[in-house]
């Protein structure tokens, strides 16, 4: 019989990332709810020690396939892995991270053992009374939510959006149980072939990352006015953000854009800067902790999503706020 | 080189607007497009047929009314087009939709399949990567970039924090992300000969041998959607009208620290 | 066209120029006007989508669909520009419709197919100093001296001569003739003696290139001359029903756009504790003018299917050109009205409409012309 909740535990580098350890966390409380354990699966190559640190985070069994195959994330090999650990341990639940390496796994997985998968979620549950997974997620641009659930095929699984879910604080006296599993790989798995790997910290701006955004929309005027824009974000430790218009007017980059056709962002302040507030926009930010608008129009649509709304002119109250943080 | 694009017509969901009133969304007199990511598919395919020679063949699944989307990308200069459109279909979740899209491209030939990293209706990116593994094809997805070279493509593929560039030998789906290419415009000359072309519909009885009934439509589809509701809309705040600069400063920076800010 | 629908070609080719429109031209619109410069790169995409080559035959280079599509382009981009739509309108119905129509097969080959294929791009040179609705005042005058004619005189307004290739140009052949004596020349840009001056500054199409043209004793092959000697003020004329239709969808596109602008605003703007949209004043304006609209584009398309099914459209294009100029004049000016203080602004893109729709009114025959044309036809002497 299918049982314990799974989670893939992504690692790049052999670094365990912060979404691993939000997804164990998130299990422990499933697990409990359905009385079975937090089981992490670590793939990767020289990663076994690192095992430790999933149970110290609520790991209740670490299953590790350590081989030279899965030094860097290619598809077919970690989904052989995952598909033989399924075929063995038979889990009840398998939960991905919905980063650019679980949503290119989970769905390979999901077609090969034949099972539903559940994309992006961004809460779980497991319903009192039949037990099963209560997956919801947003749909149609974040304008509905939808609950989704498994009925019949096993595993339950789901990526999950990366910093939704609460990491547990570690625990170093915590113990658990580290299981090797061998998977036999044939060259032929490595059906790719990784011609180079490059990093690119800083290079891609990601909105999705900063905990505080200073958004600019047509209202700001000019391109110029972003630097004053970014002056104040940098104060505040965050990044500069746009809306769709002056995207589109080539007046900074799309990867600063949030909303619809941009990114979802939320973080703990956004800062609306001569934006409207067009529900395409809104979608895009309207989970942010705080938001703080400015806008000429008292009428703007931006203000009815705002905890603070500032009718008046970006262009002057900016520079002043500046100053205001600087003296501080 | 044989290239089939898969493509999803999608309510465009930047035109979907909140009744005000009830807090629903109003879907009426929202227009159909072309799912982005795969219009940017078709110009990648396009430019790679521009590149080695070859033929643009589009699928779709869908219904009838799909048609139209299918000739708005033929007008872009696409070669031909396959609507895979039937009763027996709906209903499906991803895993049935990939199933019965495979089953569809099985009856075609092909070397290189581009699709839509996602859909913006669903946003689940998970129809591509099961298309491929019931192909039995390598799959390389977040794709920015796309050559071909020789029997290969060399594909750019994008992480979070880095990126990748691959060699992926034909046979293979290759997810495209919208940054990959800007979408050209279909020609007005493209527009007559789209609607001179036949487009081929193949529905259950055209893929029945090459497809398991359990595992189509709403009964084979293993995801149910149990519950869907509107998201509770943040609701207005305080709203400083007249205020001088000075204050409004006062106020932010009051906020600021009320929230742990600074 | 069957019924008053549109066909699935028609609808796709919508969807070209509307998207091409809002993407293209819109955001570009604004700051063509304030600079008064045009964009040429936006009459560069638009060759190569073929919509400067809407209503030609594809074996001469053109698109292969019909004036039908062609005004549902020159609407489309007459909503967010009514300097484009302008342009895109004397380069197909003006100078390619008549090289086209009138021109040897040498000249066609040399001329008319870069032009359908929107390789060139083309003006029409009528209008002069003195000589405005009354063409027979032509002081341009060519004279043939062998195997050549030398051109003498000027024009002015000549929409797209800053960036044509090809001009269409009138001038007298035999004065005593009168109208009977003007004759028609296919002019190439860069022949000695010919310059295109100074643009002349404007109320509105401010963005559009309206240049005054200089002849200086320029030698012009016999081979360009385009019809017969005399027949240039026939050509004209005729050439200028068919140009009607684009104007008066010009015209429609203002009012349409507007239209739109306003109603997008009325819906956020908010007085006395309402958005205006809610009040009954702005609710009735605003259908008024949109049925108002509507019936002037059926004018527009019934011109337009007239002149696809090889009807006569003398009639039919002055009624359209009458009403539709005449509608977005009343159209931008009471959405300018509803907007307040911000539609006399030029933040937002309404006065630049109602700037825009008076010249509707006037260029390629003015309603007064067109009223001479559906009375005459009345036969009201």
């Amino acid at each position: 019989m299918s049982k314990d909740v799974y989670v893939l535990a992504e690692q790049r580098d052999g670094n365990i990332q912060k979404v691993a350890f939000e997804l164990v966390g998130e299990a422990t409380k499933l697990a409990k709810d359905l009385n079975e354990q937090v089981v992490a699966i670590l793939l990767g190559d020289g990663v076994t020690a690192k095992a430790e640190e999933l149970i110290q985070h609520g790991a209740d069994k670490v299953i590790v396939v350590d081989d030279p195959m899965l030094a860097k994330y290619a598809t077919e090999p970690y989904a052989k892995a995952i598909t033989a650990i399924i075929k063995e341990f038979d889990p009840e639940i398998v939960l991905y991270g919905a980063t650019s390496i679980g949503r290119d796994l989970a769905p390979r997985v999901s077609a090969r053992v034949h099972t539903g998968l559940t994309a992006d979620c961004t809460k779980l549950e497991i319903a009192e009374d039949t037990k099963l997974l209560n997956m919801t997620r947003p749909a149609f641009g974040g304008n509905i939510m939808a609950t989704i659930v498994c009925k019949n095929h096993r595993p339950q699984m789901a990526t999950v959006r990366p910093g939704v879910m609460a990491a547990l604080a570690a625990d170093t006296a915590r113990k658990g149980e580290v299981v090797p599993f061998k998977v036999e790989f044939t060259p032929a798995d490595m059906n790719i072939e990784i011609i180079e790997e490059v990093k690119e910290t800083k290079k891609i701006v990601d909105v999705t990352e900063a905990k505080v955004l200073v958004s600019g929309g047509r209202g700001i005027g000019s391109p110029e006015f972003f630097n004053t824009l970014k002056e104040l974000a940098d104060l505040l430790g965050g990044e500069v953000a746009a809306s769709r218009a002056v995207v589109d007017a080539g007046w900074i980059g799309k990867e600063y854009q949030v909303g619809q056709t941009g990114k979802t962002v939320r973080p703990n302040l956004y800062i609306a800067c001569g934006i409207s507030g067009a529900i395409q926009h809104v979608a895009g930010m309207e989970s942010s902790e705080v938001v703080i608008s400015i806008n000429k129009n008292d009428g703007a649509a931006i203000f009815d999503v705002s905890d603070l709304g500032i009718v008046g002119d970006v262009k002057t109250i900016i520079p002043k706020l500046i100053e205001a943080l600087k003296k501080r | 080189m044989k290239i089939v694009v898969c493509i999803k017509q999608v309510p465009d969901t930047a035109e979907v607007k909140l009744d005000p009133k009830t807090n629903t969304l109003i879907r009426d007199g929202v227009p159909s497009i072309i799912n982005p990511d795969d219009k940017a598919g078709i110009e990648v395919a396009l430019r790679l047929k521009e590149q080695v020679g070859g033929t643009v063949t589009l699928v779709c699944m869908g219904p009838p009314q799909a048609d139209v989307a299918l000739r708005e990308a033929l007008a872009m200069g696409c070669d031909d087009a396959v609507l895979i459109s039937g009763r027996e279909f709906g209903g499906s979740d991803t895993l049935a939709t990939s199933t019965i899209i495979a089953a569809g491209i099985k009856t075609l030939d092909y070397d290189v399949i581009i699709t839509g990293r996602q859909a913006i209706d669903g946003d689940t990116a998970q129809v591509g990567p099961q298309i491929a593994e019931h192909l039995g094809i390598p799959q390389v997805s977040y794709a920015e970039e796309l050559t071909a070279d020789g029997d290969s493509l060399i594909v750019k593929r994008q992480f979070e924090d880095r990126y990748q560039k691959i060699r992926v030998k034909t046979p293979c789906l290759i997810t495209a992300l919208s940054e990959i290419a800007e979408p050209r415009y279909m020609t007005v000359g493209g527009t007559i000969d789209a609607y001179a072309k036949e487009i081929k519909v193949l529905g259950f009885e055209e893929l029945k041998d090459k497809l398991n009934p359990e595992h189509i439509g709403l009964k084979g589809s293993p995801t149910n959607v149990v519950k869907s509701f509107t998201k509770q809309a943040k609701g207005a705040g305080e709203v400083l009208k007249d205020a001088s600069a000075d204050d409004a400063v006062k106020a932010i920076i009051a906020k600021m620290e009320e929230k742990h800010i600074i | 066209m069957v019924g008053f629908n549109l066909s699935k070609e028609h609808l796709l080719q919508q969807q070209l120029y509307r998207k091409f429109a809002e993407t293209e031209v819109k955001p570009k619109a604004a700051d063509m006007d304030e600079a008064e410069k045009y964009d040429v790169s936006i009459m560069d995409k638009m060759a190569k989508f073929g919509m400067l080559s809407i209503p030609f035959p594809k074996e001469d280079g053109g698109a292969g669909a019909d004036t039908l599509s062609y005004v549902l382009c020159i609407e489309e981009l007459a909503k967010v520009d009514a300097s484009t739509a302008t342009a895109c309108s004397v380069h197909t119905s003006l100078c390619t419709t008549a090289i086209g129509r009138f021109g040897t097969p040498e000249q066609k080959e040399k001329y008319y197919k870069p032009l359908a294929s929107g390789k060139k791009y083309g003006c029409f040179g009528l209008t002069e100093p003195n000589a405005g609705t009354d063409a027979a005042g032509q002081q341009t005058v060519a004279v043939k001296e062998g195997d050549h004619y030398v051109l003498n005189g000027a024009k002015i307004f000549i929409t797209n001569s800053g960036f044509s290739d090809i001009f269409l140009v009138f001038a007298m052949t035999d004065k005593s003739k009168g109208t009977k004596g003007i004759s028609a020349f296919i002019l190439e840009k860069g022949m000695p003696g010919f310059t295109i001056g100074k643009d002349i500054p404007r109320m509105g199409i401010r963005a559009a290139s309206n240049c005054e043209l200089a002849f200086e004793n320029v030698i012009v092959p016999a081979e360009n001359l385009m019809g017969r000697e005399g027949e240039g003020f026939k050509i004209a004329m005729q050439t200028l029903d068919g140009g009607r239709i684009g104007v008066a969808a010009i015209a429609l596109g203002i009012a349409q756009g507007a239209i739109n602008e306003t109603v997008k605003y009325v819906g956020e703007r908010k007085q006395f504790g309402k958005r205006i949209a809610q009040f009954q004043n702005t609710q009735f304006k605003l259908a008024e003018l949109q049925a108002k609209v509507d019936a002037a584009r059926l004018l527009v398309w019934r011109a337009a299917c007239a002149k696809d099914n090889h009807d006569p459209i003398s009639v039919p294009a002055a009624m359209a050109k009458l009403v539709c100029s005449d509608v977005a004049n009343e159209t931008t000016r009471t959405c300018v009205q509803l907007f307040g203080g911000y539609g006399y602004s030029r933040e937002y893109p309404v006065e630049r409409m109602m700037r825009d729709a008076k010249i509707t009114e006037i260029y390629e025959g003015t309603s007064e012309v067109q009223k001479m044309v559906i009375s005459g036809a009345m036969k009201i002497k």
